[in-house]
């Protein structure tokens, strides 16, 4: 899988090199055109290495966290994509699993613990309580953590099953493969530091 | 005698009864005081022996009464499983004396009551909030506040300690160190929080702080219908799912007055036990984890799997399963799931002896556990431990034995019972329990009773499908009981089972209307857990994640 996406990133780089090898001067296109190639192509190696290798941080504080030990523990094995490196330090990982209801007395925790992590980084929110605050239409509970951090992938479900899970961290693979652009991500800016 | 005229006659001689109301309700002795008597007869309760658990604390708001609030004390005796209600009619601005200096375990649950009603407890040291935020304003569980409005935090609390002996508790002692742990911490399981100040690595002062998962459930509760609430119950402890389903629909069937037929019994008798033994695997799987053993959690959570598999076969949930209805189950078990269950006790049998092998006899475990922090009985009473916290210190109470339920008398089982109330123990314990869950597993799936699988009164149980669907007359049944709900008799009634951590008490008001009018649960980990402090005070930092891990603290549970 790894060589077919590194071969195909090179492919389609050669060829908008050779567009541009028309218009332009050889020597100044010639330069370009490794530029553009390399550029390119270290972009898919950097998506393939980020999106085999990520470091998740497990945020679970209800049942969802319950279940994403399922995910990683022996039936599921997370590990099969690359992401069996738990790390509790924000610093050390760089995808965010919020597995479970986030009240409003943790919302301010979980901002900070987001702001610590460095770039690149990524947030799955796993269940109905993390994307939605659930059936928990409720004084103390938050409705869903992008209220308060941006949110990559929602997976559903109350929990979702271990499979819902690994198809939620497929699916941020296929994103970082495809560069999706991520504006939520942009334009985030710390609900709490105006106040 | 009954054991009310008893109470009355004992009670007659030493105070003035005639300000006092005895009475009975759906099985249980009530007793309302006058405030000014609550210290002095409860004090007199715990001296004689005659009730020597304070098992809850809780409020009720009566809005369109005089006297707007009940503080409800639940008394339990472990000699004979008797239990008393104590109720004090209390106005809006009136207090009452804290009852922390009869039985030291009423302290989180007096300050929870103030936290959600705006009680407020003379004298006791540390009447903060407890379950909602810093921020937030008003008392939630009042009628008058929706159960919607949420307030938003924008801070994070500071450390800070409980007040003791004249020494403020937010007041930083300069030589020491002051550590936070948590709640976004491994060893914190997700969302609890210890402070601490440490000299080296003892710990002086600690001070948890909950509530980062209070999910509103009480209030939750009072918003919907009865049989809408199992699903929240489920959400409870989520590491035994199906125990919170049972002991919530077996306090609403004691309203209800009715007797679920032997197979459905049979069928939660078997829901628990599993749950206690999937419970009992993720508090042995992780305790080890936070030692620093891996292992023993992956090899656990194999067999966590496999019960899982069951779960899934029976009803499609393998987490939250709510499979219990009131009246019932939600549905029958599939051919075969029995002999799946003996199966997979044949092999959790096998996988108990391979973990007490591996943790038990660890060297390192013994070192790091074993006479570390322990609790003694007298104290663990005090602080209202139940469970498997309580039975590692030596005191033999179970409700399976004490109080049985659902035929648990019929079968044959032992109560493991430790002797140091050390971390050890904690584990000993557990790790036995599972052995004899599935003994009762065994015994029950080989003789499992016939006939139906719930209660078929019709203002009560919905019907089956094929008779919404095929007669006129399940059509309308069905009909009225979405409409208009099932609507339990006024009443109430305090109902405990014996749930993987201790007991898991339902005290439910119901009004007659389609929704429970109070619905407290009685958490058995909150009572152990506020202990924390005093149990790992002069013990070292890795000690107390020991202690934590060994408490088995379920965040659901423990805020709600």
């Amino acid at each position: 899988m790894a060589s077919d996406s590194l071969s195909s990133g090179a492919l389609s780089s050669t060829q908008n090199s050779s567009a541009s090898n028309m218009a332009l001067g050889t020597q100044a296109a010639d330069d370009m055109s490794r530029s553009f190639a390399m550029t390119s192509k270290l972009d898919a190696v950097i998506a393939w290495g980020r999106r085999n290798s990520m470091w998740p941080l497990p945020y679970g504080t209800a049942c969802c966290g319950i279940e994403l030990m399922s995910v990683m523990g022996p039936r599921y094995d997370l590990a099969r994509f690359g992401a069996e490196v738990v790390r509790f330090s924000p610093r050390q990982s760089d995808l965010l699993v919020v597995a479970g209801t986030i009240t409003e007395k943790m919302a301010p925790i979980l901002v900070r613990i987001y702001e610590q992590m460095l770039e690149p980084k990524y947030v799955i929110s796993m269940g109905a309580c993390a994307s939605s605050g659930g059936f928990y239409r409720a004084y103390h509970v938050l409705q869903g953590a992008d209220k308060v951090i941006p949110v990559d992938v929602y997976v559903p479900g109350c929990p979702p099953t271990p499979e819902a899970v690994l198809d939620g961290i497929m699916t941020l693979q296929k994103m970082i493969k495809d560069h999706t652009p991520r504006p939520w991500k942009d334009n985030w800016k710390n609900p709490y530091e105006q106040a | 005698m009954s054991k009310l005229e008893n109470l009355k006659q004992d009670l007659a001689g030493r105070f003035n009864i005639q300000n006092y109301d005895f009475s009975n309700a759906i099985g249980d002795d009530v007793l309302v005081l006058p405030k000014g008597d609550i210290v002095p007869v409860l004090k007199h309760f715990r001296d004689t022996g005659r009730f020597d658990f304070l098992m809850d604390v809780c409020g009720v708001d009566w809005p369109k009464r005089e006297k707007r609030f009940d503080v409800v004390y639940h008394l339990f005796s472990s000699k004979d499983g008797s239990r008393l209600r104590v109720k004090v009619p209390l106005a809006e601005g009136e207090s009452i004396e804290s009852v922390i200096g009869v039985w030291k375990g009423a302290d989180w649950f007096e300050r929870e009551a103030y936290d959600m009603f705006g009680i407020r407890f003379d004298n006791h040291p540390n009447l903060r909030k407890i379950l909602t935020h810093h921020q937030f304003v008003g008392h939630p569980l009042r009628k008058d506040y929706e159960a919607d409005a949420q307030q938003h935090c924008d801070s994070v609390l500071p450390v800070h300690f409980d007040n003791v002996d004249g020494q403020r508790g937010d007041v930083l002692n300069e030589n020491l160190v002051p550590l936070n742990i948590g709640p976004s911490h491994p060893a914190m399981h997700g969302t609890l929080r210890v402070m601490a100040e440490l000299d080296g690595e003892t710990i002086v002062r600690a001070n948890p702080e909950i509530g980062y998962l209070h999910r509103c459930f009480e209030k939750m509760a009072e918003t919907h219908p009865y049989n809408q609430v199992i699903p929240y119950t489920d959400r409870l402890n989520y590491c035994s799912a199906p125990a919170n389903n049972v002991g919530y629909c077996k306090a609403v069937e004691r309203v209800l007055n009715v007797e679920i037929p032997p197979r459905a019994q049979a069928m939660r008798v078997i829901l628990c036990e599993l749950s206690r033994v999937i419970d009992h695997i993720i508090a042995v799987g992780t305790g080890a984890l936070d030692l620093g053993a891996l292992t023993t959690f992956f090899h656990m959570f194999t067999y966590r799997e496999k019960v899982y598999t069951l779960f899934e076969r029976l009803c499609g949930a393998r987490l939250t399963v709510s499979m219990t209805r009131v009246g019932g189950m939600a549905q029958d078990a599939p051919e075969g799931w029995f002999d799946e269950v003996l199966e997979f006790c044949r092999e959790m049998n096998l996988a108990i002896d391979e973990v007490s092998r591996l943790i038990l006899d660890n060297k390192i475990f013994v070192k790091r556990t074993m006479g570390v922090a322990p609790v003694s009985a007298q104290d663990a009473i005090a602080w209202g431990f139940t469970g498997p916290m309580l039975r590692a210190t030596g005191v033999n109470v179970d409700l399976r034995k004490t109080k049985p339920y659902y035929g648990y008398d019929a079968l044959d089982f032992d109560v493991p019972v430790g002797t140091n109330g050390d971390i050890y123990d904690r584990y000993l314990v557990r790790i036995e329990e599972m052995r004899q869950s599935i003994r009762i597993i065994q015994q029950v799936c080989k003789n499992v009773p016939g006939g139906d699988y719930t209660i078929r009164d019709k203002g009560i149980v919905l019907p089956e499908k094929k008779d919404v669907y095929g007669n006129i007359e399940g059509l309308m049944n069905h009909f009225m009981l979405v409409i208009k709900g099932l609507r339990p008799p006024v009443g109430e009634v305090y109902d405990a089972t014996e749930a993987p951590n201790g007991e898991l008490g339902f005290y439910l008001i119901s009004d007659g209307s389609a929704n429970p009018y109070r619905l407290k649960v009685r958490p058995p980990c909150f009572a152990v857990y506020q202990s924390f402090s005093s149990v790992v005070k002069g013990w070292q930092l890795a000690d107390a994640i020991a202690t934590v891990a060994s408490m088995n603290l379920i965040a659901g549970e423990l805020d709600r």
